[in-house]
C-alpha cells in the first residue's frame, strides 16, 4: 500500500468541511474563531502536500505556509482583541447580538 | 512501497486530525473545542514532520499550538465561566451547515477526482530541504528570496500588536 | 487744489456712522446724539468752505471764458474690468453738486440738532434706539454727499442704493411697529424695482456711449461744449433702435425711471405717503428735503443728454405735470398731517420735474436761445429752496405731533394759542410753499412757471393752477392746525413750543425760507455754468400771487374758523372727495396688481410647475430608490453566518463554474 498523495488530502477535506459547519452553526464568536483556524489549517496542509508532492525541491508551497502561520496569529490575535470588546460592551459574544448594523 | 510504520503513522494522523476536527465543531464546551483544536494542530505538525518539513512542523506547534491556542484559552477564560455549555445548536441550522459543507467537500472531492491525474503521486525521498538553506532563502534577496514578504510580515505583526493594544485596552 | 478737503465732506460722516455705530452702544444716548450734532456741524462749515470757494473763488482752471468748470478733486480707479471699462469712485465739483452739498448738510445738520429735542421723552431722556438713530442718520449723510458728488454714473448707482437702505432702515426705525415694517419694506421694494431700470439703462448706455464717466458723457473737454458732446454720443448708436425708439432713448427713459422711482413720481409714488411711519425728522430730512431729490439731480446730472433726446423729454414732462396734480389734489383731503406734507412734496418734485423737463423749450434744438436753460436753473432753484422750507414744515409737523402725540388733523386744531413760534415758523414755510413774495417760494416758482409758459400756454395755465392748489391745502392744514376751533387737551401735558433743539432750527430755517430766493440762482446753478439773464416776469408772478391768494382766500374761508362748509363740500361730491381721501385707490391698484395678477396669475403656475414637475420628478426619483431600498434591505439581516453561506455558496458556483468550463472545453 503506497501513501498517495490523495490520502493526505483526504483528512485535509474533512478538517475544511468541519470548519464550514463549524463556522455556520456555532453562536459563540470564539468557537467561530477556532472554526476558521480549522479551515486554515486544512489550507496550509493542502500548500504543504501539493509542494511535496509535486514539486519537491522547490518551496514556494511550504514557504506560503510559513507565512500564513504569522498571518493567522495576527488575525486571531486582532479577532480575540475584538471579541474581547465587544464582550465588554454588552457582556455576550453571541454573534447573534451583534446585529446593531442591520436595517 | 512505504514502510510500515509510515502507513501506520500515517493512518494515526489521519484518523486524529478527522476525528479531532469534527469534535472540536460539535462539542458544546468552548474550552473543550479550544483542546480538540490543538490536537488537529498537533496532528498537522505530525504531519509535516512526516513529509520531513521539520522546520515547518516546528513552526506550526510554535506557533499555532504555543501562541494562538493560549491566546484563545486566554480569550475563552476571560469571557465565559469555566465549565458552562454554550447554547444548543438549532437543528435547521445545523442541517444548513451539515448541507453546505457537505456540498463544499463534495464539490472539491470531485474535483480532485475529475481533475487529478497527480493523485496517484508518491512521495519521493529526500528534497534537501536544510534549516540553513532554509534561513538563507528566507533572507535572501534572489531570486527565491522571500526578504521581502519577511519584512512585510514583520510590519503586519508590529500593526497587529498595535491593533491589538488600542483595541482591547480599557477606556 | 483748494479743494482737496472736499473729501473730509464725505469722511467725517461715514466716519460718525462706524463710530456711533460700533462704540455707540458702549456710550451715553445723550453723548452719542451730541457727537453726531459736533460732527455734523463740522461736516456742514467744511461744506459751506466748498460751496463758496466752489462759486465765489477764482482758482486756476475754476471759471474759464465766465464759466464754471466741473471739477474733478479726486477720481481714482475702483474697479477695472478692462481696460476701457472702468468703474471709478470719487469727487466731482460742479455748480448742481456744491449746491447739493449746502442743501443737505443744512438740513441735516438741522435735524441732528432737532432730533436732540425730538428723539426724547417729556423729560428730556433720550429714546431707546438713540445711538442707532444718530449712526443711520450720518449713513444716510454720507450716502446723500456720496451720491451728489459722484463722477460717473456707476458711483450714483451706488449711493442711490446706500440712500435706499439708509431711508430703509430709518423709516423701520421703530421696527417694533408693524406699520413701519411695512412701510420700510414698501419703500425698499418700490424703490428697488425702479433702481433695476436704472441699472438697465446705465448699462445700455454705457454701452453705447462706452463710458461711465460724466466727464466723457456730459462735459466733455470743457463745460460749455456739453451739447454738442451729447449729441455726438446720442446720434452715433442712433440707428439702434427699439420699439421704434432709439437705445439712447430707452436708456434715459429707463434711468429717468429710477429717478422718478426716489422722487416718487407717479406711479411710483406709493412708497412715500407710507414712509411717513419714520420719525418726523427722517421724514424732513430724507423725504422731504434730500433724498427724494436725488431722482431731480439725477436727471439734471444728464441733463445734456436729455435735452438732445426729446422723447425722453416729453415723458418726464407728462409725468412731471400729471403727479404735481394728482398728488396736489390728494393733499387737499389728507388729514394726517405728514401724509398731507408728504403729498405736497411729492407735488412739488414733480414741479421740478416738470421744469427740468420743459427747459429745452421747443424741441430738440441745439442752438441756444433766450430762456433757453431756464427750466434747469429754476428747477435747481427750487430744490435748493423747497428744500429749506419743506424741511422747515416738517420740523413743525414734529415739533406738533411731539406736543399732541397724534398726526391727525382733528387732535390739533387751535394750537396757535399754545405754540405761538411753531405757528409762526410754520406759516412762513407755507407762504413760502405758496409763493407769496418775498419768501423763497415765490422767486423760484415763478422761474418754473416762466418756463413752462415758454414750453407752451397750456403747460403754463396748468403748472399755475397747481401753485394754486398749493397755496389752497397748504394752508387748509394751516388754518386746520392752529385755528379752526378750540384746542382741546387730551393728555395731561398741555401743549407748548419745544426746547431750544428743536425750536433752533425752525427759527433758522424759517429765516432761510424768507431770504433763500434773494440767493443769485440765475448765475450759480445753471446747466452749462455760465450766467442766465433772467427778469421777473410781471405777467407771470402776477398771475401766480393772485392764484395762490386766492387759493389762501378759499382756505382761510373754509377752514379759519369751524363751520360746515368743508362737510358740505365734501359731501356734495362725495365719490370724488373719497377718491382724493384714498389716494385715487392707488395702492389698492397695485395691491390688486401684485397679488391678483402677479402672484395668482403668474406666481401660482409657476409655483405648481415647480413643485409638481420639477420637484415631482425628484421625488419620483427618492421614492423610487427608497422602495428599491426596502426591498435590498432584507438581504441585510444582521446575520454573519448567512452572510458566510451565501458568500461560501457564491464560492462554489464559481468552482463549479471553473470546472465545468475546464472539463468540457
Amino acid at each position: 500500500m503506497n501513501l498517495t498523495l490523495l490520502m493526505y488530502l483526504i483528512p485535509s477535506i474533512i478538517m475544511f468541511g468541519c470548519g464550514v459547519y463549524g463556522f455556520l452553526t456555532r453562536k459563540n464568536m470564539i468557537a467561530i474563531m477556532i472554526s476558521l483556524e480549522l479551515m486554515l489549517n486544512s489550507v496550509d496542509i493542502n500548500f504543504v502536500v501539493f509542494n511535496r508532492f509535486l514539486f519537491p525541491g522547490q518551496f514556494e508551497g511550504m514557504f506560503f505556509t510559513l507565512f500564513a502561520i504569522a498571518i493567522a496569529a495576527a488575525e486571531t490575535a486582532l479577532a480575540l482583541a475584538i471579541i474581547i470588546n465587544v464582550f465588554r460592551a454588552i457582556k455576550n459574544v453571541d454573534i447573534n447580538q451583534i446585529n446593531k448594523l442591520k436595517f | 512501497m512505504e514502510s510500515v510504520g509510515n502507513i501506520i503513522m500515517y493512518f494515526i494522523i489521519a484518523i486524529a486530525i478527522i476525528a479531532f476536527s469534527v469534535l472540536t465543531v460539535t462539542t458544546r464546551k468552548i474550552l473543550r473545542s479550544a483542546t480538540y483544536l490543538l490536537f488537529v494542530l498537533f496532528a498537522t505538525a505530525a504531519l509535516y514532520f512526516q513529509m520531513d518539513y521539520h522546520f515547518l512542523g516546528a513552526v506550526q506547534i510554535a506557533v499555532y499550538a504555543g501562541g494562538i491556542v493560549v491566546l484563545f484559552v486566554f480569550a475563552i477564560l476571560l469571557t465565559h465561566k469555566p465549565g458552562a455549555d454554550t447554547q444548543a445548536i438549532t437543528s435547521h441550522r445545523k442541517w444548513l451547515g451539515v448541507a453546505v459543507a457537505m456540498i463544499g467537500a463534495l464539490v472539491c472531492g470531485y474535483a480532485l477526482f475529475s481533475y487529478g491525474g497527480f493523485c496517484g503521486k508518491q512521495l519521493i525521498g529526500d528534497d534537501g530541504l536544510s534549516i540553513d538553506r532554509l534561513g538563507q532563502m528566507l533572507l535572501s534577496t534572489d531570486k527565491f528570496g522571500y526578504l521581502l514578504p519577511f519584512e512585510a510580515v514583520s510590519v503586519l505583526l508590529l500593526a497587529c500588536i498595535i491593533g491589538g493594544v488600542v483595541i482591547a485596552r480599557r477606556r | 487744489m483748494p479743494f482737496n478737503y472736499t473729501i473730509a465732506v464725505i469722511a467725517i460722516p461715514l466716519f460718525m456712522f462706524l463710530f456711533l455705530g460700533l462704540a455707540g452702544v458702549k456710550m451715553s444716548r445723550k453723548l452719542t446724539g451730541v457727537l453726531g450734532v459736533l460732527g455734523m456741524l463740522v461736516t456742514t462749515v467744511l461744506a459751506y468752505g466748498v460751496a463758496l470757494t466752489y462759486f465765489f473763488g477764482t482758482g486756476q482752471g475754476q471759471v474759464v471764458d465766465g464759466v464754471r468748470q466741473a471739477i474733478t478733486v479726486w477720481n481714482p480707479d475702483w474697479l477695472s474690468f478692462t481696460k476701457t471699462l472702468v468703474v471709478r469712485m470719487g469727487i466731482m465739483l460742479d455748480p448742481i453738486a456744491a449746491m447739493m452739498l449746502v442743501v443737505i448738510t443744512t438740513v441735516s445738520f438741522m435735524v441732528h440738532l432737532y432730533s436732540l429735542g425730538y428723539m426724547s421723552d417729556h423729560h428730556g431722556n433720550a429714546e431707546k434706539g438713540f445711538q442707532r438713530y444718530y449712526a443711520f442718520l450720518a449713513l444716510f449723510t454720507f450716502s446723500m454727499l456720496g451720491l451728489v458728488v459722484a463722477t460717473n454714473l456707476f458711483q450714483i448707482f451706488i449711493f442711490f442704493e446706500m440712500v435706499g437702505v439708509s431711508s430703509y432702515l430709518l423709516i423701520g426705525f421703530y421696527y417694533t411697529s408693524p406699520a413701519a415694517n411695512h412701510a420700510s419694506k414698501k419703500a425698499f421694494i418700490v424703490t428697488r424695482l425702479a433702481d433695476f431700470f436704472f441699472l438697465v439703462g446705465i448699462m445700455i448706455l454705457s454701452y453705447y456711449s462706452g463710458s461711465f464717466d460724466f466727464d466723457t458723457l456730459v462735459f466733455g473737454s470743457n463745460h460749455a461744449n456739453s451739447l454738442e458732446v451729447a449729441q455726438s454720443i446720442i446720434g452715433n448708436p442712433g440707428v439702434a433702435t427699439f420699439m421704434g425708439c432709439s437705445a439712447m432713448t430707452w436708456a434715459l427713459t429707463f434711468i429717468f425711471i429710477g429717478g422718478a422711482g426716489k422722487s416718487a413720481m407717479y406711479p411710483l409714488h406709493i412708497w412715500l405717503p407710507d414712509a411717513m411711519e419714520g420719525p418726523t425728522p427722517v421724514s424732513a430730512l430724507i423725504h422731504a428735503a434730500t433724498m427724494v431729490v436725488a431722482g431731480v439731480f439725477l436727471v439734471a446730472r444728464l441733463f445734456p443728454l436729455y435735452v438732445v433726446c426729446q422723447a425722453a423729454m416729453d415723458v418726464i414732462l407728462v409725468v412731471g405735470a400729471f403727479t404735481a396734480f394728482y398728488a396736489a389734489a390728494i393733499a387737499c383731503v389728507q388729514s394726517d398731517i405728514k401724509r398731507a406734507l408728504a403729498f405736497s412734496t411729492i407735488s412739488q418734485i414733480a414741479f421740478m420735474m416738470t421744469s427740468l423737463a420743459v427747459s429745452s423749450a421747443d424741441g430738440a434744438l441745439i442752438e441756444i436761445h433766450e430762456g433757453y436753460g431756464l427750466g434747469y436753473m429754476a428747477s435747481m432753484f427750487h430744490l435748493f429752496t423747497h428744500a429749506m422750507f419743506k424741511a422747515l414744515l416738517f420740523l413743525c409737523a414734529g415739533a406738533i405731533i411731539h406736543a399732541v402725540h397724534s398726526n391727525e388733523n382733528s387732535d390739533m386744531h387751535g394750537l396757535h394759542k399754545y405754540m405761538p413760534i411753531t405757528s409762526i415758523a410754520f406759516l412762513i414755510g407755507c407762504l413760502a410753499i405758496a409763493g407769496i413774495p418775498p419768501f423763497a417760494g415765490f422767486w423760484s416758482k415763478d422761474e418754473i412757471l416762466v418756463a413752462c409758459y415758454n414750453k407752451g400756454l397750456g403747460w403754463g395755465i396748468w403748472m399755475t393752477m397747481v401753485a394754486g392748489l398749493t397755496a389752497f391745502y397748504m394752508f387748509r392744514i394751516y388754518f386746520l392746525i392752529f385755528f379752526w376751533n378750540k384746542h382741546e387737551v387730551h393728555t395731561e401735558h398741555e401743549p407748548k413750543d419745544q426746547p431750544w433743539t428743536m425750536t433752533l432750527p425752525l427759527i433758522i430755517l424759517a429765516v432761510i425760507s424768507i431770504v433763500a430766493g434773494f440767493v443769485p440762482a440765475h448765475n450759480m446753478v445753471t446747466w452749462d455754468g455760465g450766467h442766465l439773464h433772467t427778469q421777473l416776469d410781471w405777467t407771470v408772478a402776477g398771475t401766480s400771487v393772485l392764484v395762490a391768494l386766492v387759493g389762501i382766500g378759499l382756505a382761510f374761508k373754509m377752514y379759519y374758523k369751524e363751520n360746515p362748509l368743508p362737510e358740505r363740500m365734501a359731501s356734495s361730491c362725495r365719490g370724488l372727495w373719497t377718491a382724493a381721501y384714498k389716494r385715487f385707490y392707488m395702492d389698492e391698484l397695485y395691491q390688486f396688481i401684485t397679488h391678483k395678477v402677479i402672484f395668482q396669475g403668474i406666481c401660482k403656475p409657476i409655483a405648481w410647475f415647480d413643485r409638481a414637475i420639477i420637484d415631482g420628478f425628484m421625488n419620483m426619483l427618492a421614492v423610487g430608490t427608497q422602495h428599491a431600498a426596502y426591498g435590498v434591505r432584507r438581504l441585510q439581516s444582521g446575520s454573519i453566518q448567512g452572510y458566510v453561506v451565501v458568500y461560501f455558496l457564491g464560492a462554489l458556483l464559481l468552482a463549479v463554474i471553473t470546472l465545468i468550463c475546464v472539463l468540457v472545453f
